[in-house]
């Protein structure tokens, strides 16, 4: 399944610059495997130690929270939009 | 008698889009007939169907208001100065000047000067005035929020000027509180500024929001993200958030019930995985973009108008020149607002957020 993935700013020195980016996955995890073996270094961003999302960064497909779905295991089919969305403190302070 | 009638925005497509208009009469009640015989769609407004003054109407000769006067017998003298309001529900009205300095907005069906006066009995607390909440505080005073609160500790940084328009030049040194009031004051004086020259903190959080309507964040770190969300929720404010990072804002609601800050991120980075907000460059019109979404946000919440940005979190790429947006929803496994809830009142954000714990999902 391809899916559009949507890379936030603070990721895309990961991905060239590329603010969105193609994988091939059936499920959240397969998309984070894939993400990972065309750009090194994404999926320890995404997931901690034991492989869980990280608490401050949401995934989406289609807009909606995989934490509300089912999480990593979150099934996706073609033409699926994949948002990641990490939280952001600035305040132009 | 030849006297100078004032006729309010919202009335003037039924006198050729005039503001003044000439009228005689020796008396209040002459003057209406006399309006009512050139004017005929006008004098409709200004009488009901027995003929009298309706009582939503008032009449200000020389700018008191007839009925400490003599009511309709008052009488004119050549010059006077009369003028026809329209007051709202409530009985309370706005001065002509208020009408004609809000004569842009009132003349939306949707705000009137019903929804003006919502607007100028409106409180909203703005939390940092920095990149975010100067050009949120000007929108907002400029529109006639009546009061703002404007909490910041910081004095004004010659490099703070290149975003945080509350500020000028030769404010530099002085605290943010006191150029923020002065600012507003010039924009607007029917705006009543409280400044609050101090640190967010658990002590003093929920007493200082608790006499306004609505919270609008504008702060620039995780701690006092997470502090302003569990006092506004424990106070039952709607919150009003917006943040930046380099080319990318975000902005959302937070109604009490409907999911908060901890359901949308249920912790912060650990810290130093992020850099400090301080260290990382950006335009100052990223936070103008995402500070204006917030006021935006506010007079809706004030007005009752549309759609809020609850259940939403509006995502604001300016490279690409994009919006989009993602569902937020309420967690029932949130600590604060869902169904068990484990936090009651105010806590350690500062441990929280600098915890190597943080960014855990800690007790599940």
């Amino acid at each position: 399944m391809s899916v559009i993935v949507r890379i936030p700013i603070a990721l895309r020195k990961i991905t060239a610059d590329q603010n969105s980016v193609s994988a091939d996955a059936n499920s959240i995890l397969e998309c984070v495997e894939s993400l990972e073996a065309s750009y090194p270094g994404l999926k320890e961003r995404l997931c901690d130690e034991a492989g869980e999302i990280r608490r401050f960064v949401n995934i989406y497909v289609n807009g909606e929270d995989v934490r509300f779905l089912q999480g990593l295991t979150t099934p996706l089919k073609d033409g699926d939009e994949v948002s990641i969305v990490p939280a952001v403190a600035g305040g132009g302070g | 008698m030849a006297v100078t009638v004032y006729i309010p925005a919202p009335f003037r497509r039924l006198t050729a889009n005039r503001s003044y208009v000439e009228g005689h009469g020796q008396t209040v009640a002459e003057l209406l007939e006399d309006l009512k015989t050139r004017y005929p769609a006008l004098g409709d407004m200004l009488q009901n169907e027995a003929g009298e003054l309706p009582a939503h109407i008032n009449v200000y000769v020389n700018n008191q208001e007839i009925h400490s006067l003599q009511g309709k017998a008052t009488p004119l003298k050549d010059g006077d100065e009369v003028a026809v309001i329209p007051a709202i529900a409530g009985g309370q009205d706005l001065t002509p000047a208020q009408m004609e300095r809000y004569s842009r907005q009132i003349m939306i069906p949707q705000v009137g000067p019903a929804g003006q006066r919502k607007l100028l009995d409106a409180r909203v607390l703005i939390v940092g005035a920095g990149g975010l909440g100067s050009p949120a505080a000007v929108y907002l005073a400029a529109a006639g929020v009546g009061t703002l609160g404007i909490v910041d500790h910081d004095e004004l940084e010659l490099s703070n000027l290149q975003r945080q328009i509350l500020h000028h030049t030769p404010d530099v040194g002085r605290p943010k509180v006191e150029s923020a009031q002065e600012t507003i004051d010039r924009y607007n004086p029917d705006v009543q500024v409280i400044p609050h020259r101090v640190r967010l903190t658990s002590a003093n959080a929920m007493e200082i929001i608790a006499p306004y309507d609505m919270v609008l964040g504008a702060v620039d770190n995780f701690a006092t993200r997470y502090l302003l969300n569990d006092a506004c929720y424990l106070t039952g404010k709607p919150f009003i958030d917006g943040a930046v990072f380099l080319f990318e804002g975000q902005a959302t609601v937070f109604i009490p019930g409907r999911g908060c800050y901890r359901c949308l991120f249920p912790a912060p980075p650990p810290a130093g995985v992020m850099p400090n907000p301080s260290q990382v460059g950006l335009l100052g019109v990223l936070p103008g973009v995402i500070g204006v979404i917030e006021a935006f946000e506010a007079l809706k919440l004030i007005l009752g108008l549309g759609e809020s940005l609850a259940g939403r979190l509006l995502i604001f790429d300016a490279l690409a020149m994009e919006f989009r947006q993602v569902k937020t929803r309420r967690d029932p496994r949130c600590p604060l607002c869902g169904d068990a809830p484990t936090i009651h009142e105010l806590g350690d954000y500062e441990a929280f957020c600098s915890s190597p714990a943080a960014g855990h999902h800690v007790g599940q």
